[in-house]
């Protein structure tokens, strides 16, 4: 199990940000997030997008953002588990909290801290009747291990980065790829639609464009999808189909962990943005409160706050004065976290 | 008051609802879809990324023309029709009074 003073559900920039004024109060994160890097929809959604109401920044790219604050919170070695879904909170009898992942990974401490933005990012499913007949059955929707699928042919749905990028990536390893989407503009990056241009010319690749794959068929297993464009429909041959749509963000589970919600956002108390569950805070977008902005910069606010009150749940003996960091400077933990031996 | 305009929208139930809504507070529809608190998430908050704002536009003089992004994005969109645009991609104007729209249905 691992054991940390604030368990911060949500790497995006809040959560982040809130490794940095923990670790000034000598407290240690870690942090959970469904998707695979840290960033949340900076990374997700919007990397090469300006931001221009960063106080200090005159403009700052998302992506770049996100890279400075990792950098601003290294000195506090925060853990991080990614790629796993923050699903069920037990409370124990001396109030701290296990907070456990859809991966049965599980976290330890006094605080928990809830930075989930607009939840967690869910792949958006096409809509096929059957589709969920084949479900991890040869239809997938997140390229999880990549190598497991190196060499084999496959049908790729999209047009935006992800769809793209893997495709790329799959024909360069020698997999044939039939990469399809609905118009022949992609929103994915100008270079890699030159390089998926470059891999059909070599025979590595073929684009379908003004298509779609509406038809799925198999026993059990995927064995060949229909992919209709205006006049036309080819059956493909193959057992694998990634359609990569996106991912649409959802609540999720922790909209069952007794917290009081409105509008599909956690109601918390704007003295500490702490939730009604006490030791359980929600800051950036995914709480509300009268007046609520959902801006960066309020989220940074708000994790300062917390945790205030996050340093007297987990040292009520201590009194804590603030220190400008002008004073004093940043320091950082020697240390990795350890963590903690499994009782039971 | 003179550069307010009329709108309807209609809810994905068919309610329909009727906005005065201003045209020098720099809006664009998505933004008064929210203010109006109906359901609309506008997830990307407005940069044409993620088609949670997507209506069908009634009145076809007030269709306008999709810019790339928005293109880009209804490509991949689901429930996407001839008369499909991007809320957030539609700025409120003196032109768009008497503009009716559908909100589309909620792409899971």
């Amino acid at each position: 199990m691992i054991k940390t003073d604030i368990i911060i559900i949500g790497a995006g920039p809040v959560g982040l940000f809130a490794i940095f004024e923990a670790g000034l109060m000598k407290l240690r994160c870690h942090l959970i997030d469904a998707i695979p890097q840290p960033g949340g929809q900076l990374t997700e959604i919007y990397p090469k997008k300006p931001i221009y109401d960063i106080p200090g920044y005159p403009t700052v790219l998302a992506g770049e953002l996100v890279d400075n604050l990792m950098e601003q919170a290294a000195p506090f070695k925060p853990g991080f588990t990614l790629g796993e879904r923050a699903d069920s909170i037990e409370k124990q009898e001396d109030g701290s909290f296990i907070v456990t992942t859809s991966k049965g990974t599980q976290h330890h401490a006094p605080v928990v801290m809830i930075a989930g933005g607009l939840g967690s990012f869910e792949p958006r499913k096409p809509l096929i009747s059957n589709i969920t007949d084949f479900e991890e059955k040869g239809v997938r929707y997140i390229v999880k291990d990549p190598d497991q699928f190196e060499g084999k042919d496959m049908v790729i749905s999209g047009g935006g980065d992800s769809a793209l990028d893997w495709a790329i990536y799959f024909a360069e390893k020698g997999s044939f790829v039939h990469l399809v989407h609905r118009s022949d503009r992609f929103r994915a990056h100008k270079d890699s639609v030159s390089r998926a241009y470059e891999l059909a010319a070599e025979g590595k690749m073929e684009l379908h464009t003004f298509a779609e794959v509406k038809e799925l068929n198999g026993d059990n297993e995927l064995s060949e999808v229909g992919i209709y464009s205006k006049e036309d429909k080819k059956i493909i041959k193959t057992d694998l189909w990634f359609p990569l749509f996106g991912l649409s963000p959802k609540l999720g589970p922790i909209g069952d962990w007794g917290l009081e919600i409105e509008k599909n956002a956690i109601v918390v108390d704007t003295f500490d943005y702490q939730t009604n569950r006490p030791g359980i805070f929600a800051i950036g977008d995914v709480n509300t409160y009268p007046g609520k902005l959902k801006l960066i910069l309020c989220g940074f606010h708000e994790a300062t706050l917390a945790v205030q009150t996050a340093y007297k749940i987990i040292h009520p003996e201590k009194k804590f004065t603030l220190k400008y960091t002008t004073v004093q400077g940043v320091q950082g933990f020697e240390e990795e976290q350890q963590k903690e031996k499994i009782k039971s | 008051m003179s550069t307010d305009i009329n709108i309807t929208i209609v809810d994905r139930d068919g309610t329909e609802h009727e906005f005065t809504v201003p045209t020098d507070m720099n809006l664009n529809l998505m933004e008064v879809c929210k203010g109006y608190e109906l359901p609309v998430e506008g997830i990307c908050g407005g940069m044409a990324m993620c088609a949670s704002c997507q209506v069908y536009v009634l009145t076809e003089e007030h269709f306008g023309e999709r810019n790339d992004d928005e293109q880009a994005m209804l490509d991949e969109a689901y429930y996407v029709e001839e008369n499909s645009r991007l809320g957030c991609q539609i700025p409120i104007t003196p032109a768009l009074d008497g503009l009716k729209v559908k909100i589309a249905p909620e792409a899971v």
